[in-house]
C-alpha cells in the first residue's frame, strides 16, 4: 500500500511537467497580451516595449518556459500584470474555493446517494419516478439559470441567503454551494440508483438474504459498498471540476475563488495567472484521484492496489 | 488484517484532505470595513462597485477606468472638474496664467503636502510629468505630455527603445521656486488648463521616484482619500483630513469592491449590500425594470462619452464614396435601436461631440444622422450601392455591443436591402489588434470616453492625421488647419467656434457615422444620499454622505 502511494506520487511529476509545458506553450505562444491594456487607444510603443521586456515576452518559448520553471521551483509563481503575486492571490482564494467545493460535495453526496438508494429500493413506485424525473429536470436546466433563479428567489425576494458572496464566509457560500451541487446531485442519484439496482440482482445478495440477514444489513453493508465505486469515481472527478470549473456560479454570486481568477487571466491574456493556476489545479486533481484510488481498496476488498 | 490496513490508509488519506480544507478555511478573508452598515452611527463607510486594475496604481501609467477610478480618488491635480458641469476649478493650483496660450505660469497653494507627509512642490509636478513622458519608462500616459516643448527629445529613437532619447527632461517645464513653475508648449494650446485635471498630470511624491516598481502597491497622492490597502478583490480608501483642495470627502471610508459580473453588482445594490453602482446591466434596462427595482434610489445623467461607426479605410467600396457612407448612416434608425437595446438610456447623436462637453453644438451631422428610409434608399442607389456582404465588426465583451451591432445591421438590411452581418470579436484586445493590422472591412464599432471635458478631446485624438485612435485614417488639411487655429485661439469662445467648424468639416467628409451619446445610469443603496455621477461617468466620492 505504501509502495503504491509512493509510486503514484512519483508518477505525478512527469504529468505536472508535461501539462504545464503544454499550457505554457498554448498561452504564451498565442495572443498578444499588450493590446487593449490602455483603454480605448493603442498603447504607446515605449509602453509596449517595456511591458514585453518586463514579462520576457521577447525570448523564444523554451527560454521563457525554462525561466518559468526555475522560478516555480523556488515557489515563485510569478506576478500578474497588475503587480500582485500570483501565489499570494491563489492562497487568498484557495480557502473560498475549498469551502464552496466542500459544501457542494457534501450536499450532492448525502442527498444524491440517499435519493439514489431510495429510488433503487422503491423501484417502479412513486419515489422512483420522482427521483428520476426531478433529476432529469435539474440536468436539463443550465447552471446559470438555476443560479440566477436561486439568487433571485432565495436571496433577493425571500432574503434567506445573502445575495452575493464577496467575503467568502461559510454562510455566504451555502447558496452557491447548493447550486453547484444540484447538477452533480442529479447525476449521483441516477448513478447510485442504476448501480444499486444492478447489484441487488447479484448472487451474493441472494446468498445473504438466504442466510437470513436483515435487509438493512444486506443493502447497507454489503451491496452499498460495491455500488459506491462508480459514485466515488464520479465524486472524485467532480471535486476536480469544482476546483477550477465553477466559473459561471462564481460570477453570479461574485465568489472570489479560483475559477473566476482563472477566467480573468484568460480574458486579460495574463499568462502568469493562467499557467500558475492550472499548475495548482493539476496538482489538486492528481491528489484527488490518488485518494479515490485508495478508497477503492477500502470499499471493495477484491480490488488490490499492489 | 488486510481490510483494516486499507481502512486505516483510506481514513488517513481522507482525513489529510479534510485537514487541508480546515487549515485553508482557517485563514479568513479580509473583512475590514467592507460589510456595509456594520459600524453604525458616525462610521460613514461606503462600498462602490469596482473592477480589477490592469496595472499598478501609478497615475502616469493608468489609462483604463478600473485603475483610473481609484487613482482619481487618491490623487489631486492642479485643477479639479466640477462634478455637475465638468468645468475646471483650481484644486492644488492657486492660479494658472497665460497671455499667449503658449507660455503658462503655474502658482501652487502654499503649505501643500502629500499623504505621507512629504512636501508637495513644483518639483513634484515637473518630475512626475518628465517621468511619464520619458520614453524608456514606458508609461501609458506619456501621450498626454505631447504638447510640452521638448517632448520629442525624451522619446525613444526606435520602437523597441534600443536608441535612448536625446534628453531626460522636457525643456518646456521649468521650476522657478517651490510654489511656481512655468510651462512652455511647442504650439499654442488654448485648452491646456482644461487638460491639466486629467489623472496623468498628478504630482508624485519622492517615495515614488525612490521606488517606482513597488509604489503602486500602496500609492500616495494628495487627494481627498488615501489608500489603505489594495488587492484584486477590493481596494480600501479612507478620508484624508489634510486635503487642501476644493472637493473634500464626507464619508470616512470607501471600499471599491470588485465584481466579476455587473449583474451580481446590480443584485447587491437592490439588496442594499452595495452602496453605489455606476452602471446598470442592459437586461435590467428593459421595461425600466431597474427603476422599479430601485424605487427612488436611481439616477441618470448625460456624460462625456459617445459611440459611432467607423468606415474601414481598407474597404475600397467605402473609401472614396462619401454619398454611400452618408446613405448607410441615414439607413440606421438610431432612435428605435437605442430604445430597443438600451431602453432609451442613450440618446441619438446629431454630431461628433456629446452635449455634456464644453463646446458642444448640435446638428453637425445633419441629415445623415436622421433616419429616412426613402431618402436613404435613393441616396444609396445613386451612390452605386455596396456589393457583397457588408460587415459590422465589434468586440462583444462589452454589454450591449453585440445587440447594438445586430440591430444596426438589421436596420441597414431592411432599409437598403444590402446583406449586413455582425462580425463579433471576442474581446477588445483582439479587436484593437485587428484594427491595427487592417483586417476589417465595412463598418467597425467605435466608442470614446473623454479624458478631459473639451470638444478638442473628441476631435484631435480621433481625427488628427496619424493619431493612435484615428481608425478611419482621416486626413484632411482643412480639418488640421482648423484644429491648429483653434489651438492658437486667444479666448475659449473663439477656440470653441473654430472647433465647431472643424466638427462641421467632419460632417462634410463623413469618415465616421455618429451613433449615440452615452448616459450614465446609476443606483445606490438606502444607506447613502447625495449620490452624484460626474460627467466622466464615475461616482463623485467627495459628495456622497451616509444617512
Amino acid at each position: 500500500m505504501a509502495a503504491y502511494v509512493v509510486r503514484r506520487l512519483l508518477q505525478m511529476i512527469p504529468v505536472i511537467i508535461g501539462s504545464t509545458f503544454l499550457i505554457f506553450v498554448m498561452v504564451f505562444a498565442l495572443g498578444d497580451p499588450v493590446a487593449g491594456r490602455c483603454g480605448e487607444r493603442a498603447c504607446p510603443p515605449a509602453y509596449v516595449a517595456k511591458f514585453r521586456a518586463d514579462n520576457h515576452l521577447d525570448q523564444p518559448i523554451p527560454v521563457q518556459y525554462a525561466l518559468y520553471l526555475g522560478r516555480l521551483l523556488h515557489g515563485d509563481l510569478g506576478t500578474t500584470f497588475a503587480g500582485n503575486s500570483v501565489g499570494a492571490e491563489l492562497i487568498q482564494r484557495w480557502p473560498t474555493t475549498l469551502k464552496l467545493a466542500l459544501i457542494a460535495v457534501v450536499f450532492e453526496s448525502v442527498v444524491g446517494i440517499a435519493a439514489g438508494i431510495l429510488a433503487a429500493l422503491r423501484k417502479g413506485k412513486f419515489l422512483d419516478y420522482l427521483v428520476t424525473l426531478s433529476s432529469l429536470l435539474v440536468i436539463s436546466i443550465p447552471v446559470f439559470v438555476i443560479g440566477g433563479l436561486a439568487q433571485l428567489i432565495f436571496g433577493l425576494r425571500l432574503g434567506i441567503f445573502p445575495v452575493t458572496s464577496t467575503q467568502g464566509t461559510w454562510g455566504q457560500l451555502v447558496l452557491p454551494g447548493l447550486v453547484l451541487g444540484a447538477l452533480s446531485l442529479a447525476y449521483i442519484a441516477r448513478l447510485m440508483r442504476a448501480t444499486l439496482m444492478e447489484n441487488l440482482r447479484s448472487d451474493y445478495v441472494r446468498t445473504a438474504k438466504a442466510k437470513g440477514l436483515p435487509p438493512r444489513r444486506v443493502v447497507g453493508v454489503h451491496t452499498l459498498r460495491n455500488s459506491l465505486i462508480p459514485v466515488v469515481t464520479f465524486i472524485g472527478y467532480d471535486v476536480g471540476a469544482l476546483m477550477g470549473g465553477a466559473i459561471v456560479t462564481e460570477r453570479i454570486f461574485n465568489v472570489n475563488g479560483i475559477g473566476g481568477f482563472l477566467f480573468r487571466g484568460i480574458t486579460l491574456k495574463d499568462g502568469s495567472i493562467v499557467v500558475g493556476t492550472i499548475t495548482c489545479l493539476v496538482l489538486v486533481y492528481l491528489l484527488v484521484n490518488l485518494i479515490v484510488d485508495v478508497l477503492y481498496g477500502v470499499l471493495d476488498p477484491r480490488i488490490s492496489n499492489d | 488484517m488486510r481490510a483494516r490496513t486499507r481502512l486505516l490508509a483510506g481514513a488517513a488519506v481522507t482525513s489529510l484532505a479534510l485537514l487541508a480544507t480546515a487549515c485553508g478555511g482557517g485563514s479568513s478573508s479580509p473583512d475590514a470595513g467592507n460589510s456595509a452598515g456594520t459600524t453604525g452611527g458616525g462610521g460613514g463607510q461606503i462600498t462602490v462597485n469596482g473592477c480589477t486594475p490592469k496595472a499598478p496604481l501609478i497615475a502616469g501609467n493608468t489609462s483604463e477606468t478600473c485603475g483610473g477610478n481609484i487613482v482619481d480618488a487618491f490623487t489631486a491635480k492642479l485643477v479639479h472638474y466640477n462634478s455637475d458641469t465638468a468645468a475646471p476649478e483650481m484644486d492644488l493650483a492657486e492660479s494658472i496664467d497665460t497671455s499667449d496660450n503658449q507660455n503658462f505660469t503655474v502658482k501652487l497653494k502654499s503649505g501643500l503636502t502629500f499623504q505621507d507627509g512629504s512636501p508637495l512642490t513644483s518639483k513634484s509636478f515637473v518630475d512626475a510629468w518628465n517621468y511619464t513622458a520619458y520614453g524608456p519608462n514606458g508609461q501609458a500616459g506619456s501621450y498626454f505630455m505631447t504638447p510640452f516643448d521638448g517632448f520629442a527629445d525624451v522619446q525613444c529613437g526606435d520602437a523597441d527603445c534600443k536608441q535612448k532619447p536625446k534628453a531626460e527632461t522636457m525643456s518646456g517645464l521649468k521650476v522657478v521656486d517651490d510654489t511656481t513653475f512655468t510651462i512652455k508648449t511647442t504650439d499654442k494650446v488654448s485648452n491646456l488648463l482644461t487638460r491639466l485635471g486629467y489623472s496623468a498630470f498628478a504630482p508624485q511624491p519622492q517615495a515614488f521616484f525612490d521606488n517606482p516598481e513597488t509604489f503602486g502597491q500602496k500609492p500616495v497622492g494628495a487627494g481627498p482619500f488615501k489608500v489603505d490597502s489594495t488587492g484584486s478583490t477590493e481596494t480600501v480608501l479612507s478620508k484624508w483630513a489634510d486635503y487642501k483642495g476644493v472637493a473634500p470627502a464626507q464619508v470616512d471610508q470607501v471600499t471599491f469592491r470588485v465584481y466579476q459580473d455587473p449583474s451580481a453588482a446590480y443584485n447587491d445594490v437592490v439588496a442594499n449590500n452595495l452602496d453605489v453602482l455606476d452602471q446598470i446591466p442592459p437586461d435590467q434596462l428593459i421595461g425600466d425594470q431597474w427603476q422599479s427595482d430601485l424605487a427612488d434610489r436611481f439616477g441618470q445623467r448625460d456624460i462625456g462619452g459617445n459611440d459611432w461607426v467607423t468606415f474601414s479605410p481598407e474597404d475600397p467600396q467605402l473609401k472614396n464614396n462619401v454619398p454611400l457612407r452618408k446613405a448607410l448612416s441615414m439607413a440606421i434608425d438610431r432612435t428605435s435601436i437605442l430604445n430597443t437595446v438600451f431602453n432609451g438610456t442613450r440618446s441619438a447623436a446629431t454630431g461628433w461631440v456629446p452635449p455634456a462637453v464644453d463646446g458642444y453644438k448640435a446638428g453637425a451631422c445633419g441629415d445623415a444622422c436622421t433616419f429616412d428610409a426613402a431618402k436613404a434608399k435613393a441616396a444609396y442607389d445613386a451612390a452605386g450601392g455596396y456589393k457583397g456582404t457588408l460587415t459590422y465588426t465589434a468586440n462583444v465583451d462589452g454589454a450591449g455591443n453585440a445587440d447594438m451591432g445586430t440591430a444596426i445591421c438589421n436596420s441597414i438590411k431592411n432599409t437598403l436591402g444590402v446583406d449586413c452581418v455582425l462580425n463579433g470579436v471576442n474581446d477588445f484586445a483582439t479587436f484593437q489588434k485587428g484594427i491595427d493590422a487592417g483586417e476589417y472591412k465595412g463598418m467597425m464599432r467605435s466608442a470614446w470616453q473623454m479624458d478631459y471635458p473639451s470638444i478638442e478631446n473628441f476631435l484631435a485624438p480621433i481625427y488628427s492625421k496619424g493619431a493612435d485612435s484615428n481608425w478611419s485614417k482621416y486626413d484632411s488639411p482643412t480639418f488640421a488647419d482648423l484644429l491648429n487655429k483653434a489651438a492658437a485661439a486667444s479666448t475659449p469662445d473663439e477656440a470653441n467656434a473654430l472647433y465647431q467648424q472643424a466638427e462641421a468639416q467632419l460632417g462634410t467628409d463623413f469618415p465616421t457615422a455618429p451613433l449615440d451619446y452615452k448616459k450614465a445610469n446609476f443606483g445606490w443603496s438606502d444607506r447613502v444620499s447625495n449620490v452624484k455621477i460626474t460627467p466622466f461617468g464615475t461616482p463623485d466620492l467627495s459628495s456622497i454622505t451616509v444617512k
